[in-house]
């Protein structure tokens, strides 16, 4: 062995040395949705990073040419799961547009106020992930709790906690039940101390702070050129939210803001979710207490809304037209129409092209998650490999949104 | 006195005393403490985070410990769709685990492909995989799920292979008493019909 | 919605715009493929449309018409908030030139979305950094969402287990046909595929 104080020169001291590639396979705890990153590592730096998407992939779009238009609803439901009833209002907005079709103010209010509870939902699930990933358990478990509440709730008006399939072309499936109003306003406001509860846990610990701010942070140009929407968006400091800048439903008659961080960072993502909660309880609020208690929820359209069972097994118009939406379809006019709404994650756009026919020519979903997927591979190149599992759980990617 | 081990043996087990008490020792104590590895892909990954938190309560069964090394675990949960791309991955993980291994098809989607019959979904895990247990539902209510998860510990605990799949707790077609019932031949309508009974009854006595 | 756009795209480009529609108020405009990219970069550049944001890019398959694949494009203006759908027909009947100009270097989020047109639809484009499948596996041979292609034929990685293997039968039992039964009343396009 060499005496240790001899002089050596810095080169012959070079190990030679490859980067690590690291597999986050599809099936990985942190990873929210089913994605694969494939890294190369120097250390615990990233030096290039390569984000797989597709794993989920089920054939929505072809799914929804093979059958009719109605039978859409629940191919909708399970694109953005953690959401169900915003995908669902967003298809049946859609449709409607390509047929020329509003449906009446009760309606409105409804769609307006389930969706803003599966928003809360979709937003209660990502931060309880998120900081479940982080070590924090017991937030996670809060927020799920909270998130319990919400469902009981759908599942009483839906008939399913998460895959309703509610929604119709010219309304929903049934009218809201007797205690919609009364169930809803007193489980906002447990849910609402559930996530100050939360709040206070997480907000005051050095060390969560510590490893969401400044991590992941992105531009607002950058953000804006990848196509970002939604609470990613917003958080950079865009302040472009669906909802105010092209109100659809009855957005423009409810008074509620929206949260805009500063820096971009995992942090103000994570903050502009908690803030977007206590908007949607206050669109809720607004919205049960406008909805009218009687009236009818579907419109008048005879081509596209089922008629009433009583008529169906009593007179054989009804019979007929029941029979041909059915088995045909609901005759939507030929053309193509591009629709959309704030879903949980962003824009979430429906393209549909109708040859006239009961069957969809070509249905598809624009989804916000699949964009911001394409910024994660410049957010985490040059961190750290465990700032990947933040920054991924704040994106909120799911899969069946982004694979769809 | 006789053979003892001979007049102890329980009912259709060629062993010993003490092998079959051994057995029913390591079946308690394997469907007590399963370490579950979850294989979450889609929506039912939700009902899944449902099941741990308190209201269904997983930690209950023991079976909440989810150990994300396949070596490290016995249970394998596969929640949601399997798409084709995915299925190298799954019987990657599956091989990896060690004996003795279940598998539990969570949802419709792992029993059965679900309503995704296209080119991209695999028709069902146990076309790569054998399963254990089928939990149908789209998502299964988490009820469901721990119906499953009894039933697998039933089948743990009598050394049982064969697969099972979970039924509604309320069939509405057996249970329910205010529905009509299909007849499926003349006895079931004799049955119900006391009037046609006498009358064939009848028929019989005269000439 | 804002006839602007559709006006300053036709001023500039003239021939190259073949139709422009604003069906239930969205303003389309069909664009010669080989002007793909200059159309994008005006509509990129100029202070006036300012179009920041790629929204969406999709195919669709005509396959009863020549040039067969539209390729669909959507954007929006955060600045002056006006939308508006470009599209370009590429492809004849066996897809032969299916090619048109990438976008990437303009919007770095069409990146994805054109991986994903070529993915689904086969349309190739030209000049972008990384064209590769993205939902598909690379194995995977043809393009799904062309009609052509039949909804359920599937290309497993790894060959599903026998009967024998598994020591019970495990195969799906079969529909009853293409449509599940009801094929009057659906539109088809082409004749139902052998698997």
């Amino acid at each position: 062995m060499e005496p240790l104080d001899v002089e050596l020169d810095e080169g012959e001291l070079e190990l030679p040395a490859d980067p690590m590639h690291l597999n986050m396979g599809p099936s990985h705890p942190a990873m929210h949705g089913t994605v694969r990153i494939v890294l190369e590592l120097s250390g615990e730096t990233i030096v290039k990073a390569d984000v797989q998407i597709g794993y989920l992939h089920r054939g929505f779009e072809k799914m929804c040419e093979r059958g009719t238009w109605a039978q859409v609803f629940p191919y909708v439901d399970r694109l953005n799961y953690v959401s169900p009833m915003l995908n669902n209002v967003g298809y049946a907005l859609a449709v409607e547009k390509l047929c020329g079709l509003s449906v009446p103010e009760r309606c409105q209010w409804y769609r307006m106020a389930l969706g803003e509870l599966a928003r809360i939902s979709d937003h209660l699930t990502c931060d309880g992930a998120m900081a479940m990933e982080l070590g924090a358990f017991t937030p996670f478990l809060w927020f799920v709790k909270a998130r319990e509440m919400v469902w009981d709730i759908l599942e009483e008006e839906t008939g399913a906690r998460l895959t309703h399939s509610f929604g119709r072309i010219g309304g929903m499936a049934k009218p809201p039940s007797q205690d919609f109003k009364a169930t809803c306003v007193a489980a906002l406001n447990k849910i609402l101390e559930l996530v100050e509860e939360g709040e206070r846990m997480l907000l005051k610990n050095r060390i969560f702070i510590d490893r969401l701010e400044n991590v992941g942070t992105i531009s607002r140009a950058d953000a804006v050129a990848l196509g970002w929407s939604g609470p990613c968006l917003r958080a950079t400091g865009v302040p472009y939210d669906i909802r105010k800048a092209h109100p659809y439903l009855k957005y423009d008659e409810v008074d509620f803001d929206v949260p805009v961080g500063t820096k971009g960072d995992t942090l103000d993502r994570f903050l502009v979710r908690l803030g977007e909660i206590r908007q949607s309880k206050r669109i809720i609020e607004q919205s049960l207490e406008r909805m009218p208690d009687d009236g009818p929820v579907n419109c008048d359209a005879a081509g596209v809304v089922l008629p009433e069972k009583a008529g169906v097994y009593t007179t054989i118009e009804a019979t007929i037209q029941h029979f041909k939406l059915i088995m045909e379809g609901a005759k939507v006019p030929a053309g193509e129409a591009y629709s959309y709404t704030e879903g949980g994650n962003g824009e979430l756009g429906y393209y549909l092209v109708s040859d006239g026919s009961g069957t969809p020519y070509r249905v598809r979903i624009r989804p916000p998650c699949f964009q911001i997927t394409g910024g994660l591979q410049k957010l985490i190149e040059g961190r750290m490999l465990s700032d990947i599992v933040p920054t991924f759980g704040s994106l909120n990617m799911i899969g069946g949104e982004c694979d769809h | 006195m006789g053979d003892v081990t001979r007049s102890l043996t329980l009912d259709g087990s060629e062993q010993g005393f003490a092998t079959t008490r051994t057995d029913a020792l390591l079946g308690w104590a394997r469907k007590y403490s399963l370490f579950a590895y979850p294989f979450v892909t889609a929506c039912c990954g939700m009902e899944f985070m449902a099941l741990t938190s308190p209201r269904f309560d997983l930690a209950r069964f023991g079976a909440e410990a989810p150990r994300f090394s396949p070596r490290q675990s016995d249970l394998l949960w596969v929640v949601g769709t399997i798409s084709q791309r995915q299925g190298p991955v799954l019987k990657r993980v599956y091989e990896q685990m060690m004996d003795p291994k279940y598998v539990m098809a969570f949802g419709t989607c792992a029993s059965s492909g679900g309503f995704y019959d296209n080119y991209t979904t695999v028709p069902g895990i146990d076309k790569i995989i054998p399963t254990d247990v089928y939990i149908p539902g789209c998502p299964p209510r988490p009820e469901a799920v721990l119906d499953g998860l009894m039933l697998l510990q039933d089948k743990i605990a009598r050394n049982e292979r064969r697969p099972g799949v979970v039924k509604p707790r309320f069939d509405p077609v057996q249970d329910a008493h205010g529905l009509v019932q299909l007849r499926r031949s003349a006895t079931d309508a004799r049955d119900l019909l006391p009037e046609l009974k006498e009358r064939e009854a009848n028929a019989d006595r005269e000439p | 919605m804002s006839q602007i756009v559709l006006d300053m795209l036709k001023e500039r480009f003239g021939a190259a715009i073949l139709e422009t529609h604003s069906q239930v108020g969205d303003d389309t405009a069909v664009v010669e493929p080989s002007q793909w990219k200059a159309v994008c970069a005006f509509l990129r550049s100029d202070p006036a449309l300012d179009f920041d944001m790629p929204i969406d890019l999709c195919g669709v398959d005509y396959p009863n018409r020549v040039p067969r694949t539209e390729v669909v494009m959507h954007l929006y203006s955060i600045s002056k908030g006006h939308r508006v759908r470009l599209k370009a027909r590429v492809g004849d009947e066996d897809m032969d030139g299916a090619e048109i100009d990438s976008v990437t270097s303009i919007w770095a989020g069409m990146n994805w979305l054109e991986r994903e047109v070529f993915d689904m639809s086969g349309v190739r484009f030209r000049g972008h950094p990384d064209l590769r499948r993205i939902l598909m596996y690379p194995e995977f041979v043809g393009h799904p969402l062309q009609k052509t292609y039949a909804a359920d034929r599937t290309q497993p990685l790894i060959p599903y287990r026998t009967e024998d293997e598994a020591g019970m039968p495990i195969q799906k039992i079969e529909p009853f046909g293409p449509d599940e039964g009801m094929p009057f009343g659906r539109a088809r396009i082409l004749p139902a595929e052998e698997n």
